[in-house]
């Protein structure tokens, strides 16, 4: 019997049986057939349990939206506090708790930022930013790259992979122009018409299973966007708050974004919440209609107390510290991994923490995934490139649960490879 | 240990709690751990290079700390706690220079290899009345033992001792030590410090302070060692040099106004060279006995102490007590007639107030010892100034105590700065003063050894040249580079900048110059382990 006092189940199977049923039975029958029949109860730092009790860690975190571990004690702490007080809020006037929140992104933003518009999760975030350039620039067009993931929402959806808008007819090709990855020549093409309003990237591609930019390629598609009159737009949703060694990985780079757009993690995994960092030259419509976007759930003032609590432990240096720390220990232990199976395991996609790994085989990271989840690890396929295993440990972590993380690691690599080879 | 104000600790502790307290101890513990997992893989060269350094800081900081934590916490003598900083800085380092705690050593004749594992991360409490000292003296212990360590310093003194933690922390970064090695609670609220003691990332609770904080280092349920007050007593018998035991005692009640565990708090003196032994005490006033009341109202009004006189100095608290005393005096001397507990001034005072008892013989002089102890301070320290072995054997013996100076003052006798004991700012007080530590806190209780025991009739192995330790291969961690810009074999980065850009520059340094040298020694490792893989392929 799982009994959680407002509803009841009487078993793990009629769980899957009713989610077909009344929910997806697309989703939930793929879970099934790949071998994961996942229905997550308890959650706690970076562990998972499933309904039956097992054990699993985290390494997948909803790409970062778990990145302080499920239910951060400081984060639930603030929230409760904040309950007591606060709530969503009324969205169209001045508020506490979404003026503190956007003051200090603005103060912990890369240079330039000036303003900030929040959404109720990361596609609308992404519409904001793509409406924003379109209104500073008086240009309709979109370039991003192919196998692009940005959400699902009118606008973002369109600049993605064509797998997730023709089902719903809503590819618009002659608005999105998608060029291929770590091209320079295919972007510079793409914008000398001087048509684009922006160039929207993530600074590592993550549904994409993680490529690298090649050393060099983000900045001089900056400098295009400057050449010909494109605003640069960084979807830090993934690769933001402090996964990459830096709260924001593009100021690895030393690009200064025109917008930048967080979500996920910034909910500190507790409330959803987006937001989009605009520079002053993209504020415009702000002070020309401040109601021409509007939301009701848009930074809800209890998700900013959520994400200002979450972004506070992003930034401390501790946990700077300790990402560097992890990403060190993790980048020697799957290089050691990888040594054991140089044929297989093809490659270690690594930035910080930030990681993809790259198996001999189309399907190559379902296997893998597979065998962690028997080995009690929780990782995820990379839907636009299932060879890739997204690979995220959490940016709190402490080195034993890494060290164990890479000893089930080293394991499931082993039992993936023959599994791979029947 | 260091004496601490029970009450006025409890009441700065009691704070209302803030939300984010408890948690907010997570990342430092986190990232100690990380810290303390690189640096136990350090090598004895490189271990020595953090501690010669991170001495040298603390030594040059010595007096602008000293005169900081004075300031902060308004006691104590900034030039005592001067030298206090220099003994536990370079006179640490250098009073363990010989030792190491770091390599193997092999016993071929017991046919035993021990290797040194740290304890990991240390979790240290530090006393307002000795801050800085130490916090200096658990980082150098620490450091030579490859450990990371979290400081917890006394909400008195917390500004003097997050900066002095801070400044050696960067000195023990630039010297190659992993960064997050040492880290200080900026805001040492009792439910943040409870929850940080208790974590199950601390390996080892080393509490100097009070009793509740000492009693609660215990119950944390991690390792701790804490250690118990101090109540001093002193004997000087009829063979003493009594001159020197007069200077002697003097100088030693008097360092940092008396605000040391170590100071003497009851000096007992047989009849027949006490007159004596007085009027050699240049400096003491001996106060009459009206002038006594006035002193003991004064310091303990209703019987408790008031916390106001800790560390001040002798004319300061003669005024407040309405007594007059000459200009110069150093410490006030309190005639009284028993060591019991109803008797304030035989209790720990904190103030360079010393009480006086007068006994028959030594023999009744011990027995006083024993009474002082009996109320507080059990396992601490006591001193003698004798010349007869017969005595000091028996005081020894006699006296619940585990150290014991000798025609020294036992301010800086016990604490082993005019002693050959171990330098220490961190007494044990042992089982009798209800303590796991014993002895001087020294390096050695920071450090574990894994003994790789052969069978008797087995041969012993050869491990002479073997070392499974090593020194860093650069800043320590990394900047976290992405994997493409990784190129080994190149002796320039790709991109010349490092990491660049304008998000740099927090707690991690930057690639730099590391990165090149770092490079080719990849790719020397790389080509050695090659070689190596054919060859067992072969």
């Amino acid at each position: 019997m799982l009994d959680y006092g407002l509803f009841t189940f009487a078993s793990k199977d009629e769980v899957l049986e009713k989610s077909s049923t009344y929910w997806n039975p697309g989703k939930t029958q793929f879970w099934i057939d790949s071998g994961v029949p996942l229905v997550i109860d308890r959650r706690e730092g970076y562990f998972l349990y499933d309904v039956s009790g097992r054990r699993l860690i985290d390494v997948h975190l909803n790409g970062g939206t778990y990145n302080l571990g499920h239910r951060n004690p400081e984060v639930v702490a603030a929230l409760k506090q904040a309950m007591d007080h606060f709530d969503i809020g009324n969205h169209h006037f001045p508020s506490l708790a979404r003026t503190a929140l956007a003051e200090a992104l603005v103060a912990t933003g890369p240079p330039g930022m000036s303003k900030v518009i929040y959404g109720s999760g990361g596609g609308e975030a992404i519409d904001i930013a793509l409406k924003t350039a379109r209104h500073a620039t008086g240009k309709r067009k979109i370039v991003s790259i192919v196998k692009a993931y940005h959400g699902h929402t009118g606008l973002a959806v369109g600049t993605g992979d064509d797998r997730f808008a023709k089902l719903f007819l809503a590819d618009r090709p002659e608005e999105f122009t998608h060029v291929p990855f770590n091209d320079l020549a295919a972007m510079e093409s793409a914008l000398r018409g001087r048509d684009v309003a922006a160039v929207i990237m993530e600074t590592i591609p993550a549904t994409y299973g993680f490529p690298l930019p090649r050393p060099g390629y983000l900045e001089g598609v900056k400098r295009l966007c400057e050449t010909y009159d494109a605003l640069y737009i960084a979807d830090e949703v993934q690769t933001g708050l402090m996964r990459t060694g830096e709260l924001w990985a593009i100021t690895k780079h030393g690009i200064a974004p025109d917008i930048l757009v967080t979500g996920k993690g910034i909910s500190g995994g507790l409330y959803p919440i987006a937001a989009v960092l605009v520079s002053e030259r993209c504020a415009g419509w702000l002070t020309e209609d401040g109601f021409a976007h509007m939301a009701t759930f848009g930074g809800a003032e209890l998700g900013c107390i959520a994400a200002l609590k979450a972004l506070e432990i992003c930034n401390r240096p501790q946990t700077r510290s300790i990402v560097h720390h992890a990403s060190d220990l993790f980048r020697r232990g799957l290089e050691r991994i990888q040594a054991d199976h140089p044929d297989w395991f093809t490659g270690i996609r690594q930035n910080g923490l930030v990681i993809g790994l790259e198996f001999n085989h189309p399907e190559g990271a379902k296997h893998v995934m597979r065998q962690l989840y028997q080995l009690g690890v929780w990782a995820i396929f990379s839907t636009l490139d299932p060879r890739v295993l997204q690979y995220k440990p959490g940016i709190l972590i402490d080195p034993e649960l890494a060290e164990e993380i890479l000893d089930r690691t080293a394991l499931a690599v082993a039992r993936a490879a023959k599994e791979a080879q029947r | 240990m260091s004496p601490e104000m029970g009450p006025e600790m409890g009441a700065e502790m009691s704070a209302p709690v803030t939300t984010d307290s408890p948690a907010a101890a997570g990342g430092m513990l986190e990232r100690a751990r990380w810290a303390a997992r690189a640096y136990a893989r350090y090598d004895k060269a490189s271990v020595d290079r953090v501690v010669a350094a991170v001495a040298r800081a603390g030594a040059e900081s010595a007096t602008r700390y000293a005169e900081w934590a004075v300031r902060e916490i308004g006691f104590g003598v900034a030039e005592h706690k001067a030298r206090k900083n220099v003994a536990c800085s370079t006179g640490l380092a250098e009073a363990y220079a010989g030792d190491d705690y770091v390599s193997p050593r092999a016993d071929p004749s017991g046919k035993i290899l021990s290797i040194p594992r740290p304890a990991g991360v240390v979790f240290a409490l530090t006393p307002s009345t000795n801050p800085v000292a130490t916090v200096y003296f658990k980082i150098l212990l620490a450091l030579m033992t490859r450990n990371a360590i979290v400081i917890s310093p006394h909400p008195m003194a917390k500004e003097c001792c997050a900066d002095a933690a801070r400044t050696l922390a960067e000195a023990a970064v630039a010297a190659g030590a992993p960064d997050g090695v040492i880290q200080v609670v900026e805001e040492p609220k009792l439910p943040l410090v409870e929850a940080m003691m208790a974590s199950p990332l601390v390996d080892v609770v080393v509490a100097t302070g009070g009793t509740p904080v000492v009693r609660a280092a215990y119950r944390s349920g991690n390792p701790a060692l804490g250690v118990g007050p101090g109540n001093v007593p002193v004997l000087v018998d009829r063979t003493a040099d009594l001159e020197s035991a007069a200077r002697l005692i003097v100088e030693s009640k008097s360092f940092d106004n008396s605000i040391l565990c170590t100071n003497e708090s009851v000096l007992i003196a047989e009849d027949a060279i006490a007159d004596r032994l007085v009027s050699l005490m240049r400096g003491a006033h001996l106060l009459s006995e009206a002038e006594r009341d006035r002193v003991r109202d004064a310091l303990f009004p209703g019987g408790t102490f008031d916390t106001r006189f800790v560390g001040k100095d002798a004319t300061w608290i003669a005024e407040r007590a309405g007594v007059r005393v000459p200009p110069g005096t150093t410490v006030l001397l309190a005639p009284i007639d028993a060591a019991v507990p109803e008797e304030p001034l035989a209790h720990e005072k904190l103030c360079p107030v010393l009480a006086l008892l007068r006994v028959p013989s030594a023999t009744s002089g011990i027995a006083a010892a024993k009474a002082v102890l009996r109320i507080t301070g059990a396992g601490h320290s006591a001193a003698i100034h004798s010349t007869d072995p017969r005595t000091i054997m028996e005081y020894g013996a006699a006296v619940p105590v585990l150290r014991i100076s000798v025609n020294s003052g036992n301010s800086l006798g016990s604490s082993g700065i005019h002693t050959n004991l171990p330098i220490s700012m961190t007494i044990g007080t042992g089982y009798v003063g209800g303590s796991s530590a014993g002895g001087n806190l020294q390096p050695g209780d920071l450090v574990n050894w894994t003994r790789v025991a052969y069978h008797v009739d087995a041969p012993f192995g050869d491990f002479a040249g073997l070392d499974p330790w090593s020194p860093p291969d650069g800043p320590v961690p990394g900047y976290p580079e992405p994997s493409n810009a990784r190129r080994p074999g190149l002796a320039v980065p790709v991109e010349a900048s490092g990491p660049g850009g304008f998000g740099s520059g927090g707690s991690t340094a930057g690639s730099g110059a590391g990165a090149p040298q770092d490079a080719l020694r990849d790719e020397i490792r790389r080509l050695i382990l090659e070689e190596l893989a054919s060859l067992v392929r072969s």
